[in-house]
């Protein structure tokens, strides 16, 4: 007999075994990646932390003329662009672990992963066609 | 979502205060988590007062010395009183611990305070059920897993290799570290928690044994291992001094190895 969460109370009586309860669907061989991706782009970010702060300190009160003057420079839009790759990876990865780790509820997890793919691919793709935009000079 | 407060037939609601012992001339607080599960009550907390003249210095003697002289239907599990089997543990002055290897003059305000380990069902008073942490220790196959041909004499090992199971092998499976892990809090039917992970850690790390990929397979999930996020509340817990969370980092950095 199982228990749960409440004291003592068998409320859910299960009749399958702890083990079985355990062992459940099986392990999804996966993990792994998005453990390693987490770290990469985390370092990634460390490293592209002071750039894009400096970049984006140059820009602070300056009018569009000179902002696109400046990402024109292909250094520079190339350290914007990856630290918004990066961040968006980082971000999605991190929120769907908050996600798989207090919602409970199957139906809501997904769709609470799914919108958090939505979300953070809205946001770099938003990031990368304004720094294009501005780096093209269009 | 997961609960963050407790449910309602959990909530603590007063408690008894036992008279204090006739003639004791030193006296100790003890304040200590109580449920029947067959009265329909909800737990309290009972306040005894021990005449430490009379008892041992650790915790655990405080609770056998109520339970002698004060209050037989107090419930805890214990056995070798020196902290080798891992029955007594329970949480003590805010932390998991055992109560043998706890004395009760190391918890320095006030009273002693008492509860069952954290997030698990209460049996009964101080017993948690366990059933579901020892069925993870299970899932993780503890034992050697060979298939070559059992040699005549021992499985064979480096003095070197040996070394490797040093801050594993001693784990005496408390429970200690498990239940003060917020992830396993909130996820333990799916994450095996610190205590199973050490020990699958032990299994793969032993050089005698030939299934490391399969018990690589096994634990490569996202909730199985990936639910630890280092918060390191199973190192500070482990009462026997070993530190789940790199147990854990090095089974990480093992399947990490194995695919790049």
């Amino acid at each position: 007999m199982s228990f749960d969460e409440s004291h003592g109370s068998p409320k859910r009586p299960s009749m399958r075994t702890p083990l079985g309860r355990v062992r459940n669907l099986g392990a999804a061989h996966s993990g792994t990646t998005d453990f390693w991706r987490q770290r990469i782009t985390g370092v990634a970010m460390t490293l592209l932390m002071i750039p894009a702060l400096v970049i984006i300190m140059m820009l602070l009160g300056r009018n569009q003329v000179y902002a696109a003057q400046t990402l024109s420079s292909i250094p520079v839009a190339v350290i914007l662009l990856l630290f918004i790759f990066a961040s968006a990876w980082h971000m999605k990865i991190g929120m769907q672990v908050v996600i798989e780790d207090y919602v409970h509820n199957e139906k809501l997890k997904l769709t609470a992963i799914m919108l958090n793919n939505f979300f953070s691919v809205a946001v770099a793709l938003a990031s990368t066609y304004a720094i294009l935009k501005l780096s093209s000079g269009v | 979502m997961v609960e963050f407060a407790l449910p309602k037939n959990s909530k603590i609601t007063g408690g008894k205060t036992w008279p204090k012992p006739a003639g004791a001339t030193e006296l100790r607080e003890f304040k200590v988590y109580r449920w029947n599960p067959d009265d329909g009550k909800n737990p309290s907390v009972d306040t005894y007062y021990v005449d430490t003249n009379d008892c041992g210095p650790m915790v655990l003697d405080g609770l056998i010395w109520i339970k002698n002289h004060i209050d037989p239907s107090l419930t805890f599990r214990r056995s070798c009183r020196e902290g080798v089997c891992g029955s007594c543990a329970m949480n003590i002055d805010g932390q998991n611990t055992l109560a043998c290897t706890k004395s009760m003059h190391d918890v320095k305000d006030g009273a002693v305070k008492i509860n069952p380990l954290p997030h698990q069902p209460v049996v009964k008073d101080l017993v948690p059920d366990l059933t579901n942490f020892y069925a993870q220790y299970a899932s993780v196959e503890p034992w050697l897993k060979t298939t070559s041909p059992t040699p005549q004499k021992e499985w064979r090992q480096s003095h070197e290799d040996r070394e490797k199971l040093d801050g594993l092998y001693e784990c005496i499976l408390c429970a200690c570290c498990s239940t003060s892990c917020p992830s396993y809090w909130w996820n333990s039917d799916r994450y095996l928690g610190p205590a199973a992970l050490l020990q699958a850690n032990r299994w793969v790390s032993d050089s005698r044994d030939e299934a490391t990929g399969e018990r690589l397979d096994n634990l490569e999930d996202p909730f199985r291992l990936y639910r630890c996020h280092t918060i390191m509340n199973c190192a500070k817990a482990c009462p026997k001094g070993l530190n789940p969370a790199e147990a854990i980092a090095e089974l990480k950095l093992k399947l990490v190895e194995r695919q790049i």
